[in-house]
């Protein structure tokens, strides 16, 4: 048994009044032994964004999580200012930049389309993984092992179609495995979401 | 004088010591004065028989509790109360008059004394009940309401029976005919209507009542103006008082209940901008004249009689407690009163009242109960009275708790997350903040002492109050005890240190606020405990600033950025210079050492605003930069 990790869950959605999904993903990450979770709207509600202290986060904490809704096939904007402002060369890359490196690093995302939009033949035309290439990418840069996205699909319609409690059980599964460390060892690395992952360990092990 | 003066050191000593003590063994203020009265009274004889002449005089404090309540109830809610106040109180007072008579007549008395009898015992103690509900806060509840509404019945039913006592004259006791008393009149040797034909005092009480309201309508509102303008508050709490008691007058005059009167003025006042002022001026001599009036009583137990009788008196006060209890629990269920307000208003009227007195001397002067009877009777009214707070704290202690516990749950959260915010101040800035909150939905009470103020916004439909926010009177009656935050706008800056200080030592759940005027204006609230502070004029100022770059041809966002920084830089020297600001001894020291701190703040400043493209950590340019030109090769 390896030894607890810390996961800082950096969450996006510019009104969670309003959110359908968000707002339970939200919940049930909130108060968890050894996550830190980060309204960003919340902190820096005029993108005012504290470079120090999001660094610092990110220095105390071995997985780093983004939640948020879908925006334009990418994160919300404060998400991509986050980026911008935080990964700063000489800290997150370039000389001297290696404060993430051997981290994790995982999307937790919700979609409007249905998944098979985001195929080749859908009308998305690229998968959720290849969309999200350019965070991918980031990851690889800055040294952190990048895992497939926990992603729910067809957000609007889930609560009505039964599909939204089966989701947030599976992000509270996610988050303990991640917690425990073990999965960030065996992750399914060509997997287009890491969903299929979780719901088959857990019908393995309830 | 000498004598006054002891008398008066005697009474308010008493009171001193014992209300004190009896809340914080949580007995309630009511039975500290009726304990303070029965030490100073029939134990020590510390006072003596002028105690009845003091009783109508502090009687008053009813009035003027009378016209507080009205305050409280604007004519709307009166309208809408009609149904209780005359089903539930006409039937309490007929039902228990009627039981207590035939009690009386098959114990062998006389029926016309059965039936006065009857009548002193129906009615309530308006003076501890409204006391005590004020004071636990029970006057909003639904249990607390109806009990109002009964209490209400019963002073407007003691004219009426002013008037009948004298038919029930006994022929035995008959030694003064009933003609040469004044009709229904009582103490009073001045009146409008005696020697009027019927049809003629008729008209003269409706046009009294009729001025009263018209006058309170549209006389009072530029009269209140005409006296605030002058800025004079004691001139104010002269001009509340002179209401208060040129009512009482007019009321007596005309033969009509003073309390009846008050409360009709403090009903019409409900809805006027000077309501919370009116409030915390009389509330103090209310509460004096209360507390003098439950000293009294219990001052005027008479432990001879007391001891000679006391099974007898016993027997008949629990007795009576008992029937009306009864008869209130019934009455509740008719009128379908639930839960834990069932039994408040049970145990809360039970009592025999202070208008009981009142009648017991009135019908032994018109010979309907003998002088012993009548003292015997007095002794059950004021020992009732005595029982009425441990009846509270029964309620408080058993009652009430067991229903508390099924109610838990989220709906009280919710009640106090709307809880609502009080603005002092409504000059340009508080108004900004008043319409940013009304326009969320967020209730706010708003509080200025400029009347001409208050006027202009009470045009534009803002619900707001003339007074002065910095006196705690005006604050409790503004709701503080219930508000979640208070927003501190007004100009006197000692005023605002001293209001931030006052609220956050006495009501520590409340957030305050504040707008300073200046940095050491800034620093006094910190240091006052206030939650949060803002310079008056920094951010305008800040902003100023920025347009005069951004005219100046600087990018705008980047005018945008240097705002921040020199925002962020003034947060972080703020401690220090607010630590300077503290620990200053001398004058001179301080103003040095803060001086050159300043400087150093500014250097600071500068030097960071600077653009300076080899240090890529400088503050004011760490938004996004690009990598070294090289960073490719590497």
């Amino acid at each position: 048994m390896s030894h607890q990790k810390r996961v800082l869950i950096l969450f996006a959605h510019p009104s969670i009044k309003r959110s359908e999904v968000n707002r339970f993903l939200f919940e049930t990450s909130r108060n968890r032994e050894q996550v830190t979770l980060v309204d960003l709207y919340g902190e820096y509600p005029t993108y005012e964004i504290d470079i120090d202290k999001e660094q610092q986060r990110l220095r105390d904490h071995d997985v780093i999580m983004f939640m948020f809704p879908l925006y334009w096939y990418s994160t919300p904007a404060i998400l991509k200012e986050w980026q911008d402002l935080v990964l700063e060369y000489g800290f997150a890359y370039g000389q001297g930049g290696s404060a993430l490196r051997g981290k994790s690093f995982i999307c937790a995302l919700t979609a409007g389309g249905a998944e098979k939009a985001y195929h080749t033949e859908g009308y998305n035309h690229f998968t959720i993984r290849e969309l999200l290439q350019p965070l991918e990418q980031t990851a690889f840069m800055t040294g952190m092992q990048y895992l497939p996205p926990l992603a729910l699909f067809g957000a609007r319609t889930a609560a009505e179609d039964g599909r939204l409690k089966q989701h947030v059980q599976r992000l509270d599964r996610l988050l303990s495995m991640l917690v425990a460390g073990n999965l960030t060892d065996i992750a399914p690395n060509d997997s287009l979401t890491i969903n299929q992952y979780i719901d088959n360990i857990e019908a393995i092990d309830p | 004088m000498t004598e006054v003066f002891v008398q008066a050191f005697i009474y308010l000593c008493a009171a001193v010591i014992m209300v004190p003590l009896a809340k914080r063994l949580g007995l309630g203020s009511v039975l500290g004065y009726l304990i303070a009265g029965v030490i100073i009274g029939p134990i020590t004889g510390l006072v003596g028989n002028e105690t009845t002449t003091i009783q109508h005089f502090a009687e008053f404090g009813v009035v003027m509790m009378l016209f507080l309540v009205g305050l409280e109830l604007d004519p709307a809610s009166l309208w809408q109360m009609r149904m209780r106040l005359f089903g539930l109180g006409g039937l309490q007072v007929t039902l228990t008059t009627m039981v207590i008579y035939f009690i009386a007549l098959a114990l062998g008395q006389p029926w016309q004394m059965a039936l006065a009898i009857g009548l002193v015992f129906s009615l309530s103690s308006t003076a501890i009940v409204l006391q005590t509900f004020s004071e636990k806060g029970l006057g909003k509840t639904d249990g607390g309401r109806n009990a109002f509404s009964v209490l209400l019945f019963q002073d407007i039913a003691v004219i009426p029976m002013l008037a009948f006592i004298p038919l029930l004259a006994l022929s035995e006791l008959h030694n003064v005919s009933i003609e040469s008393s004044h009709g229904n009149q009582h103490h009073d040797t001045m009146s409008l209507v005696a020697g009027l034909p019927n049809w003629g005092a008729a008209i003269v009480v409706l046009g009294s009542i009729t001025g009263l309201v018209l006058a309170g309508r549209f006389l009072s509102r530029p009269l209140f103006q005409y006296v605030a303008k002058t800025g004079l508050r004691e001139v104010f709490t002269a001009s509340a008082l002179m209401l208060v008691i040129g009512i009482a007058a007019l009321m007596s005059l005309v033969g009509l209940s003073p309390a009846l009167g008050t409360f009709l003025a403090g009903v019409v006042l409900a809805n006027s901008e000077f309501r919370h002022e009116l409030e915390a001026d009389i509330e103090p001599f209310k509460g004096l004249l209360l507390g003098l009036f439950f000293i009294t009583v219990g001052a005027g137990i008479n432990f001879q009689i007391l001891n000679d009788n006391l099974a007898i008196v016993l027997a008949m006060a629990l007795g009576l407690m008992a029937i009306k209890a009864l008869i209130l629990y019934g009455l509740a269920v008719l009128f379908r009163v639930h839960a834990s307000n069932r039994w408040l208003l049970t145990l809360s009227l039970a009592q025999a009242g202070e208008f009981g007195f009142v009648l017991l001397t009135y019908a032994v002067s018109q010979k309907v109960l003998s002088h012993q009877l009548a003292q015997l009777l007095s002794m059950v009214v004021a020992l009732s009275m005595f029982l009425t707070p441990l009846l509270f704290i029964l309620f408080d202690k058993v009652i009430q708790p067991r229903y508390k516990i099924n109610k838990a749950g989220g709906d009280t959260q919710s009640v106090e997350s709307t809880g609502p915010v009080i603005i002092a101040g409504i000059g340009r800035f508080g108004q900004v903040v008043n319409r940013l909150l009304i326009a969320n939905q967020i209730p706010t009470v708003v509080l200025d002492y400029k009347a001409s103020q208050v006027d202009n916004l009470r045009k534009i439909n803002v619900k707001s109050y003339y007074g002065d926010a910095s006196r705690a009177q005006l604050l409790e009656t503004a709701g503080i005890d219930e508000a979640r935050m208070l927003v501190i706008a007004i100009d006197n800056r000692v005023k605002a240190v001293e209001l931030v200080k006052h609220v956050k030592q006495n009501h520590p759940q409340v957030e305050v606020l504040v707008r300073a005027y200046d940095r050491g204006h800034h620093y006094e609230l910190n240091d006052a405990g206030a939650d949060y502070v803002i310079s008056e004029v920094y951010k305008s100022a800040l902003q100023m600033g920025g347009e005069a770059l951004k005219r100046l041809d600087i990018h705008p966002f980047r005018v945008e950025q240097l705002k921040q920084h020199f925002t962020a830089m003034e947060r972080e020297f703020f401690d220090e210079l607010f630590d300077s600001w503290r620990n200053k001894g001398d004058k001179v020291g301080f103003d040095q050492h803060y001086h050159h701190l300043f400087m150093k703040f500014q250097d600071q400043l500068t030097e960071m605003m600077q653009h300076n493209p080899e240090d890529r950590r400088s503050g004011a340019e760490r938004g996004w930069t690009p990598p070294p030109k090289d960073y490719l090769d590497e």
